[in-house]
């Protein structure tokens, strides 16, 4: 496979995890912003921060933050790389650039209403923002679902696979890493309704409410959601899922290639860095210091990828 | 003027019985409503078309007309022959003028013509490319004029753009309307990208020695035929690369994979000449593959069309490609030129001067329908400033009778209408030369309007061969 597809492949996965994260990242500030007694001007500035890419809205030193603001930053700007416009145009523009290595289905998911947010104005945009964010999780779902059914299993769609997985473990951990001192022990003195509410928006974030129930029973705890977006190998949106998943396409590609090459030892660090930490040593050495670092190496693990297939 | 439906006692001619049929049977509600369901499917596919410098929208679709265009299987059988005869002349010239140019030796052809013609390359003198094929692809543009009368208006050797259009109007029409091909009364059309891979491979270079690998060359995404070569790159099964995926290293051409460097044997290039290799050709230029001409002199890997093969397409060369037909192959020419006047020479010119609002004039080096006059509908003022223009450069400008090119059935806005059309069949050139029975028709969909270019407001149909 050309290089030139495999790194088309592979940020075009990234774009689409991308836009389809901010789009629940977006609903979850609209949310939490809606409930009583809520500082708005803090959800809209953690979501700006946790987005990664509007550091001058995130800035608490900032004035004042409205809604609109960060809807126009993160949802139409295309002067942002990762605002959901921009991403579904650059995927759409990395798809074209190498049509023949997409199928008819997985193309036609992408080039599909991808003008849709073209002059859309900020207003417009939040009096719709519940149906865009919507239609945005539907565009990214009807490709993810086109990929899955019609793309051939080889090293394409292993490139594809694990750009979407780097990208949401990178998500995931710049949500934690936004939202870790809702989660730290001492927050539960402050205790009452606000952080059952801030807890929960950390699930939300990642769509993981219901399932966090199925998985925990009981009650929310800080641990207990620590422990599912970080550890729980079963929850698709958890570091250690994503790790363990690139892991075996890396796996795959060995396979496929022959060769083993560099960017596995990164994966299969972390992935056996997960497997041996429990909850309660993470929370002991740090929840902040390992997030910052498994961000890091997250970095590093793209960086090899690029590398070690020559793109 | 020929209407191709109907005779002049409005009976439906032969070949349109099925199509007249259609028509009634179907209605032109259903027909219309079908028309914007397939450009629906168009626009989703992605089959679009760039129109240079005008900007507004870099993804644009050619109109599809729904009502196909026939050839009958006598028309196809005469056709068929006069463009694989064109297309075995054109090689043969090629090889001649990049040789030992006997056909300007016996004053056939201007010396000047070829040798100060901006499309011939002196570096490919000498060089002998596989089969001593030029042009793989040969597209002829052909009008009809009358019932028994085809003409050739040009050839194109080098990168002959469309085929994608003969496919997909097939496909599409197949899709809405798949009771008209059941009794396989069409030819179909679909065995097209096959052949042109078997060409490919036909014409490996001589130091390939395995199965050889056939890649497609586009200069990228915004080019206005990336969709044509994108499809056809999947057709075949093999990459499409762009010039910064390719490099040359110990006299061979490699492209970059995940893999780590893939030898090439064969490049379908969609990219002109000068933007090949910017050591050889356009110092100036960043594009392109730095090295690839001298592999491909020594034989390392093969470039289709060949560099230079632009030559034989000229328009000033057209005139003569009759007289080469019967120079290389003793034949007698199947298809017939349209009379031309060289603006070049003297008497033509003063001709071409004292009756420009009866004729067609182009530039030698023009395509694509721009800056050409129609005299028969220009302004005075554009006729005044064309006297102007071809006093000042004679040799740049040919010109031709305005055709009576025949006429199609269109879905207009009442009802079924009648507009002037063209056809481009695409000829493949290898160890054989095959000739998928089929071809793109164009349809100037202006009323009254000659011009067929899908820059200028054409559309185009798709074209049924008639199976015997």
């Amino acid at each position: 496979m050309l290089s030139r597809t495999a790194e088309n492949l592979f940020w075009m996965g990234r774009y689409m995890e991308r836009a389809d994260a901010t789009a629940r990242l977006i609903e979850m500030g609209y949310r939490m912003a809606m409930l009583p007694g809520s500082n708005e001007q803090e959800e809209w500035r953690s979501v700006a921060a946790a987005s990664g890419s509007a550091p001058e809205l995130a800035d608490p030193e900032a004035k004042t933050l409205s809604a609109s603001a960060v809807v126009q930053r993160l949802l139409l700007d295309p002067e942002n790389a990762s605002s959901i416009r921009s991403c579904l145009t650059s995927a759409r523009a990395n798809g074209r650039a190498i049509r023949t290595a997409l199928t008819q289905d997985m193309w036609e998911a992408l080039n599909d209403g991808w003008r849709s947010l073209g002059q859309m104005d900020a207003d417009t945009a939040l009096k719709n923002l519940p149906s865009l964010l919507e239609w945005t999780k539907h565009r990214t779902a009807a490709f993810r679902g086109a990929s899955e059914i019609s793309l051939l299993r080889n090293d394409g769609y292993y490139f594809l696979r694990m750009g979407g997985l780097v990208e949401r473990a990178d998500m995931t951990l710049r949500l934690l890493d936004v939202k870790y001192y809702v989660l730290l022990p001492e927050t539960d003195v402050v205790g009452g309704g606000r952080d059952y509410h801030q807890w929960t928006s950390v699930l939300r974030a990642t769509s993981a409410l219901r399932a966090y129930h199925h998985v925990y029973k009981g009650d929310y705890t800080p641990w207990g959601i620590a422990d599912f977006l970080i550890l729980n190998t079963a929850f698709p949106r958890s570091v250690a899922y994503c790790y363990r998943s690139i892991s075996r396409f890396l796996d795959d590609l060995a396979e496929l290639y022959g060769e083993q090459g560099s960017p596995q030892a990164v994966a299969r660090e972390m992935v056996e860095q997960l497997e041996r930490t429990g909850i309660e040593e993470l929370f002991q050495h740090g929840l902040h210091e390992f997030v910052s670092g498994a961000i890091t190496t997250t970095r590093r693990l793209s960086f090899e990828i690029s590398k070690a297939y020559h793109f | 003027m020929y209407n191709e439906m109907f005779a002049d006692d409005h009976a439906v001619r032969g070949p349109y019985e099925k199509v007249a049929e259609w028509i009634n049977a179907t209605g032109v509600d259903l027909l219309n409503l079908r028309q914007s369901e397939a450009e629906a499917i168009f626009r989703k596919i992605g089959i679009t078309f760039a129109v240079y410098g005008e900007g507004a929208d870099p993804e644009r679709l050619i109109p599809f007309d729904l009502i196909p265009r026939v050839f009958g299987a006598a028309e196809w059988r005469k056709l068929s022959r006069g463009i694989k005869q064109r297309s075995r002349a054109l090689n043969a010239f090629l090889y001649d003028v990049y040789h030992r140019g006997e056909i300007m030796r016996a004053g056939v052809v201007p010396e000047e013509l070829v040798y100060q013609n901006e499309a011939f390359l002196p570096e490919m003198v000498g060089v002998d490319p596989p089969g001593k094929v030029y042009s793989h692809i040969v597209g002829v543009d052909i009008v009809r004029t009358d019932g028994d009368r085809f003409q050739v208006l040009e050839d194109n050797c080098r990168t002959p753009s469309g085929v994608s259009y003969m496919l997909e109007n097939r496909e599409i029409m197949m899709r809405m309307f798949p009771q008209l091909f059941k009794a396989g009364i069409v030819e179909a059309v679909d065995s097209y990208p096959g052949l042109l891979k078997k060409t490919l491979q036909e014409v490996a270079p001589i130091k390939c020695d395995d199965d050889p690998t056939v890649v497609l060359l586009t200069p990228g995404s915004l080019n206005s035929a990336y969709y044509e070569h994108s499809f056809l790159a999947d057709l075949m099964g093999i990459e499409l690369v762009e010039p910064q995926d390719l490099f040359v290293e110990k006299g061979l051409c490699w492209m970059r994979t995940t893999l780590g460097p893939q030898r090439v044997d064969v490049i379908y290039r969609r990219i002109d000449d000068t933007y090949i290799d910017p050591l050889a050709f356009k110092t100036d230029s960043l594009l392109g593959v730095p090295g690839i001409f001298d592999v491909y002199r020594s034989g390392g890997v093969t470039l289709c069309s060949a560099p230079g093969a632009g030559v034989a397409d000229d328009k000033a060369i057209y005139v003569f490609v009759p007289d080469m037909i019967k120079f290389y192959l003793g034949e007698k020419p199947i298809l017939e030129n349209v009379q031309t006047w060289r603006c070049a020479e003297p008497d033509h010119c003063k001709y071409v001067i004292d009756n420009l609002k009866d004729l067609v004039v182009k530039r030698v080096h023009g395509s694509g329908g721009y800056g050409m006059l129609i005299g028969p509908h220009a302004a005075r003022k554009e006729i005044e400033a064309f006297r102007a223009k071809i006093k000042a450069n004679p040799s740049e400008f040919i010109a031709q009778p305005t055709l009576d090119l025949s006429t199609a059935p269109i879905l207009g806005s009442e009802g079924v209408e009648e507009r002037h059309v063209d056809f481009r069949p695409y000829c493949l050139v290898g160890k054989d030369i095959r000739l998928t029975p089929g071809g793109l028709t164009r349809v100037a969909l202006k009323k009254g309007s000659l011009v067929v270019n899908s820059s200028q407001g054409g559309g185009v149909k798709d074209t049924w061969i008639l199976a015997e």
